[in-house]
């Protein structure tokens, strides 16, 4: 169960591709209620939804993040400042994107953000509790990664956020997701996630993934 | 899966800049004369298909393929010359049509195309097209496509080009005869698109287990029913290399790959390459890499596997020198194809119960 204010099992993701369907499949595995949303109406992704994650409900994006408090953000990066400015007012919002300038264009601001993608996302969202999460592993090693709790071998996942509450549902909602969870520190320090980091696409042991982290976060000037 | 005997097995190229054995790099104009060559060799051993992709980048020569399959086809009577893929988004549907009809006349009937969305994006900016409209540029050129070749003229209207009105394009060809297949990464919008049209998938592999591809099949034959479209073919492009032993080809390929993928590292991030990565995409990923017998086995049993009616052969990675690509596609025309279409009649190999891919109906029928 999460703590705090998000007690009910249930998770929004926004976007229906590689990503979102695989992190809809191991939400409904790991027992949540689950709704999805991609760009356009909920019957363009129906079909996508009953053969890839199966269990999860079709839902159009507002009526995603109306359905829950976690909300997991899983667009191309280029995209996300189509949506409203105001749209995760209060929800917790997972970003799982990740800024590759070869799908999204070569965009001055995402490739440098010296603090990180996930700033300019809560800048966007300034009402959102961002934290930077599930992104640092391909949606395919994702999957079959999945372990229960103790699982000798279990892979660690990492999240970085500044809404301190925020981060602790997000690492229970790793826990259950099937990783061993990794506070990674403030939303600066999602930069250590980043393509180009030290941990991304590598699937670490929590404590590998740890440790690689506070040694990124000593080479950080902010920190 | 088709019959063993229909199954479509391809080559496909990027025209990478290539290495000669002192590892110097050839110049693009030698390195499109080595492609001929590799086409025409390709014809001569019994490859079904030569396909070249589309990319703007300095390390391949492959942004005008329809000239270079238009020179194999002057020199060759029998393999089919496409595409794989065409980066329609950002090209004109009409010259397309224009380009590939020519290219079907002077091959006699040879010509086919993969479109697709392309993986990179570096033709959005060359040709003054915004990201912003990834999606909507490929729906209505491949719309409109589609038309030109279903039903002539064409009465047509879009976002992004002039009107067509009572147009015919020239030179004219029987309808549906030239096949569009549709490629996919794997992204499930995509499956879905190539059902709405009712065209043949082409999955792109770059790598990784291909058994993550079954659920995108499942999707798109339960999509392909839902629009009450017929069955259609599904194929997949993987990479490989083909020499006498699995050590041989390993040796030739893993500098070149490695290669490929620290370039890839420090542009993007991504891990860097390893020896263990190398094997494991060779054990259990996506590389088709060593013997005649091991290469054979691995694409028989991923043709079974997924229900495939076409196998195409992305042979090479990166720099590899022209003398061990032609190498490459000696064997696998000569030996590696007879191989698998033998594994694949096997009554003894066949999985029960019998695989209900769509394409089993009809191998030839993927035609627009
Ligand atoms: N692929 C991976 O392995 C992986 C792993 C971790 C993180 N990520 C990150 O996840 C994100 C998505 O990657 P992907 O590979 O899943 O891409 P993808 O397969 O291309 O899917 C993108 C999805 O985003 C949806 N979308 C686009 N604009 C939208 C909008 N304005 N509102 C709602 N939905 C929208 C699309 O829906 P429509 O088709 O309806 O437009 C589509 O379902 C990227 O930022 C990527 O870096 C990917």
């Amino acid at each position: 169960m999460f703590s705090g204010e998000a007690t009910e099992r249930r998770l929004g993701i926004v976007g229906a591709g590689k990503a979102g369907t695989a992190f809809a499949r191991a939400a409904v595995a790991a027992g949540y209620d689950v709704a999805i949303s991609g760009s356009g109406p909920s019957d363009r992704i129906e079909l996508i939804v009953e053969v890839l994650a199966p269990g999860a409900r079709a839902l159009t994006t507002d009526e995603v993040v109306a359905y829950a408090g976690v909300i997991v953000l899983a667009i191309p990066m280029h995209r996300f400042r189509q949506l409203r400015r105001d749209l995760f007012a209060g929800k917790i919002l997972v970003d799982a994107m990740n800024y590759w300038d070869e799908i999204d264009g070569v965009d001055g601001p995402f490739a440098t953000a010296p603090a990180g993608t996930s700033m300019l996302v809560q800048e966007w969202f300034p009402s959102a509790r961002v934290v930077k999460s599930l992104n640092h592993l391909g949606y395919f090693k994702f999957e079959k990664s999945r372990r229960p709790r103790g699982t000798p071998g279990r892979i660690g996942m990492a999240a970085a956020g500044n809404d301190r509450s925020a981060v602790a549902a997000v690492l229970e909602l790793i826990d259950i997701l099937g990783f061993d969870a990794v506070d990674a520190g403030n939303l600066e320090s999602g930069l250590a996630l980043q393509p180009g980091g030290p941990i991304f696409g590598a699937g670490h042991s929590a404590k590998e993934l740890s440790s690689l982290l506070s040694r990124e976060a000593a080479l950080l000037p902010a920190n | 899966m088709s019959n063993a005997q229909d199954i479509e097995f391809g080559l496909d190229s990027f025209v990478p800049i290539s290495v000669d054995a002192s590892g110097r790099e050839l110049s693009g104009d030698v390195v499109i004369r080595n492609t001929v060559e590799e086409a025409v060799l390709a014809d001569a051993v019994g490859v079904d298909s030569f396909n070249i992709a589309e990319h703007y980048r300095k390390e391949m020569m492959d942004s005008a393929a329809s000239i270079i399959l238009a020179t194999v086809a002057g020199r060759t009577k029998r393999i089919r010359l496409g595409t794989a893929v065409t980066v329609l988004s950002t090209q004109d549907p009409v010259r397309v049509y224009t380009e590939f009809a020519t290219l079907d006349a002077v091959s006699n009937g040879r010509a086919q195309l993969i479109a697709g969305r392309g993986s990179l994006i570096e033709s959005f900016p060359l040709f003054g097209f915004d990201l912003n409209d990834y999606e909507d540029l490929f729906e209505e050129k491949l719309d409109l496509l589609v038309r030109m070749l279903r039903d002539q003229p064409v009465t047509w209207s879009g976002k992004f080009r002039s009107p067509l009105t009572n147009q015919y394009l020239s030179p004219p060809l029987p309808k549906g005869h030239l096949p569009v297949w549709v490629g996919v990464g794997g992204n499930p919008q995509s499956v879905v698109r190539a059902a709405r049209y009712g065209l043949p998938l082409m999955l792109a592999v770059i790598g990784g287990p291909p058994i993550r591809f079954l659920p995108l099949i499942e999707l798109y034959k339960r999509a392909l029913d839902k629009f009450g479209k017929p069955l259609q073919r599904i194929g997949m492009h993987s990479h490989g290399l083909v020499a006498r032993t699995d050590q041989e080809a390993a040796d030739i390929q893993w500098p070149h790959w490695a290669h490929v993928f620290e370039n890839a590292a420090a542009e993007r991030g991504w891990a860097r390459p390893t020896m263990d990565r190398f094997q494991a995409e060779v054990d259990e990923g996506s590389l088709y890499l060593g013997s005649v017998e091991t290469v054979a086995t691995k694409i028989a049993w991923v043709i079974r596997l997924l229900g495939l009616s076409r196998f195409d052969l992305a042979y090479a990675t990166g720099r590899v020198p022209h003398e061990q690509k032609m190498a490459t596609i000696e064997l696998y025309g000569r030996e590696v194809i007879p191989r698998v279409r033998e594994l694949l009649s096997d009554p003894a190999e066949e999985p029960a119960p019998r695989d209900q891919s769509p394409a089993s109906a009809n191998a030839r029928s993927s035609s627009v």
